[in-house]
């Protein structure tokens, strides 16, 4: 197209200029790109760090009873035990798994003569999975028959087991748990992880339900953990589930205060909302920095203007219109707007390859790994685009509006 | 020529006054003249007289203040701007004294910018471009830009670019001013010639030598016709 390519030889006569405005809306460009970046790595740090937990997954317990009810008085204490965690699956349908969990303070492990204390976690095989406590390469978690059978098995978790350890491989490893020999069957591996309760699970130490059982003879669990069929949020069942025990425990079946739910799911949904308000502002002083770009384009297209107003009163002579005359200079702010702009995300884009280079404890582990994405790319780029709109619209208007006979005697 | 045609150019008691400040400046009075099609007319007068007024307005580029301009017939003191330069664009080509080329754009480009006005396609582009360069000799300069030029070639190219849209008149003001004797000479050669081809042309100039040669020649004087050969 001559019209393009005519604009882009107008552009390249003013070189100065051209670079330094698109410099500034470049350097717009990498505020914008990079502040929204590190803020989608940090969120997803964040979501990785609440999925340690769990996924969607939902944890409850008893608690106590907020209302008088049959008789029996308010604060009353609701306690689960691991056959209340059987009939809650045969009842719902909507429960993929399920598991329970009993648990201890401060159990004692032995390994060479020394001695070291951490929480001790008694769950069957599906608390694996559901709570992301997945086995390092060469180990396992607990399975089926290390619960029938009560064996002395122990899952440890990766920070007590490099205590325990040190360099040692922990897998195959005879300790002792407040006396009693177990194996260690497995590792956890490492995970990043925000959520937790009786302190981080890389510090536990988890052994069959049945050996907890049969070790301390608890008739509670502290517990119960389940996940539902997708599309299933945990308000759908809680109510459900809180009427279902209703008259078993005979509370009154609107007791919310009976027992508590803690839906893992909705810290996701927090995380990512606080990330949007976070990214929405990092997004708003990114676009003040290109409009503040804008107004440096809207200057030298101005410039133009007057510099070139003999150029236009020749354009007019020859036939141009209105909107030709506007259409020129919109599209030469346009282009330095849209050009500037590539140019910035090119450079954030080599930015954040270089971020990557960088050892993970002194960055990624800190601030996850910043990523540039399409819905902030194209948020960029409409905002680019109005920059470059206003920038030449009000420049153009004035350009099309001289008076040719006036702009033809110009000097 | 038949001089009973409907006229090109009607001016009927053209005048045009500027107000600068309080002072109302009057530099065309009662100015009436017709131009028929096919004529080769030249508008003489000293620098103040009015000449380039009445050039701005035969050209569309003003509207008068009273009086009215008809060209083909079309009253074009009643026209938007977007319809003056409309007309500009169809029916009239301009030569300038200072060619005003744009000067990063080729002899081609140059040539191709009223085209573009007028919305034609790439190929009709192409050959109205090829055909008016090589009308004025310069197929072969067609990818020069006008630093590449000389004076004569440049002058050649802005008539090239007033010749594309096959316009109804020529309006050239002192096209000569700038060139030097002999490239002066052959500009208006090509001129004669293209007036022979059937081209109206009209030029303005104070060059009473150049004047002297034209079939037609209008004086102008303290913005009114002083005398006309016609």
């Amino acid at each position: 197209m001559t019209f393009f390519r005519l604009i882009l030889r107008e552009l390249a006569s003013q070189k100065m200029r051209l670079a330094l405005t698109t410099g500034a809306v470049a350097w717009g460009t990498i505020a914008i790109t990079l502040l929204l970046a590190f803020g989608e790595g940090l969120e997803r740090q964040m979501i990785r760090g609440t999925r340690g937990l769990g996924e969607n997954i939902v944890i409850m317990g008893g608690g106590q009873t907020g209302r008088a009810h049959a008789g029996l008085p308010s604060g009353r204490r609701i306690a689960l035990s691991m056959d209340d965690m059987h009939l809650l699956r045969a009842a719902f349908p909507e429960i993929t798994s399920i598991t329970a969990e009993y648990n201890t303070w401060g159990a004692t492990v032995g390994y060479n003569g020394r001695d070291h204390s951490a929480p001790l976690s008694g769950t069957t095989p599906e608390f694996g999975a559901m709570r992301n406590h997945i086995p390092a390469a060469g180990g396992r978690f607990i399975n089926a028959l290390d619960e029938e059978q009560k064996r002395r098995v122990a899952f440890v978790g990766d920070k007590i087991a490099g205590e325990v350890f040190g360099e040692q491989d922990p897998v195959g490893q005879m300790i002792t748990i407040n006396g009693t020999p177990f194996t260690v069957i497995g590792v956890m591996q490492k995970k990043q992880q925000n959520n937790m309760y009786m302190g981080p699970d890389n510090n536990k130490l988890t052994i069959p339900a049945s050996t907890f059982q049969a070790m301390f003879g608890p008739r509670y669990v502290r517990r119960i953990i389940y996940q539902m069929t997708d599309g299933l949020t945990s308000e759908d069942l809680e109510p459900r589930v809180l009427a279902f025990f209703a008259t078993r425990f005979r509370y009154h079946p609107e007791d919310d205060r009976a027992l508590w739910f803690w839906d893992v799911a909705e810290n996701e949904r927090t995380t990512r909302m606080v990330f949007l308000g976070v990214n929405g502002f990092m997004f708003f002083i990114g676009a003040m920095t290109l409009l503040i770009s804008g107004v440096g384009i809207a200057n030298i297209m101005y410039v133009a203007v007057r510099e070139r107003t003999r150029e236009i009163g020749t354009k007019m002579a020859l036939g141009g219109e209105r909107r030709h005359i506007i259409w020129q200079f919109l599209c030469e702010a346009m282009a330095i707007a849209l050009s500037g702009g590539l140019l910035g995300m090119l450079l954030s884009a080599a930015l954040i390859k270089a971020a990557g280079y960088l050892p993970p404890e002194k960055f990624s582990d800190l601030f996850g790994q910043p990523e540039i994405t399409w819905f902030w790319t194209l948020l960029t780029v409409a905002i680019l685009s109005l920059v470059g709109f206003f920038a030449g619209y009000f420049p153009a208007r004035k350009a099309a509006s001289v008076n040719p006979v006036e702009a033809l005697r110009y000097e | 020529m038949n001089s009973n045609s409907a006229p090109l150019v009607h001016l009927d008691n053209i005048e045009k006054s500027y107000r600068t400040g309080k002072v109302s400046v009057r530099a065309l009075e009662e100015v009436s003249l017709r131009v028929n099609p096919g004529e080769f007319i030249t508008i003489v007068g000293p620098s103040g007289s009015g000449k380039s007024t009445l050039m701005n307005i035969l050209g569309c580029l003003d509207v008068p203040s009273a009086g009215t301009y008809r060209l083909e017939g079309t009253d074009v003191g009643k026209l938007s701007r977007n319809e003056l330069a409309k007309i500009r664009n169809r029916k009239i080509g301009f030569v300038f004294q200072n060619f005003n080329l744009l000067p990063y754009a080729t002899a081609f480009e140059n040539c191709e910018v009223p085209l573009i006005f007028a919305g034609l396609r790439k190929e009709e582009r192409k050959n109205r471009i090829d055909r008016y360069l090589g009308r004025v000799g310069l197929a072969a300069r067609a990818e020069h830009r006008p630093t590449e030029l000389s004076g004569g070639e440049m002058q050649r190219v802005a008539i090239a670019r007033a010749l594309v849209n096959e316009p109804s008149l020529i309006l050239a003001d002192e096209p000569t001013g700038n060139l030097d004797s002999a490239s002066g000479r052959g500009i208006m050669e090509l001129f004669r010639e293209l007036n022979a081809e059937g081209t109206t042309v009209m030029m303005i100039t104070h060059d009473e030598h150049i004047a002297a040669h034209s079939p037609r020649l209008v004086r102008i004087a303290d913005g009114r016709v002083d005398g006309d050969t016609a």
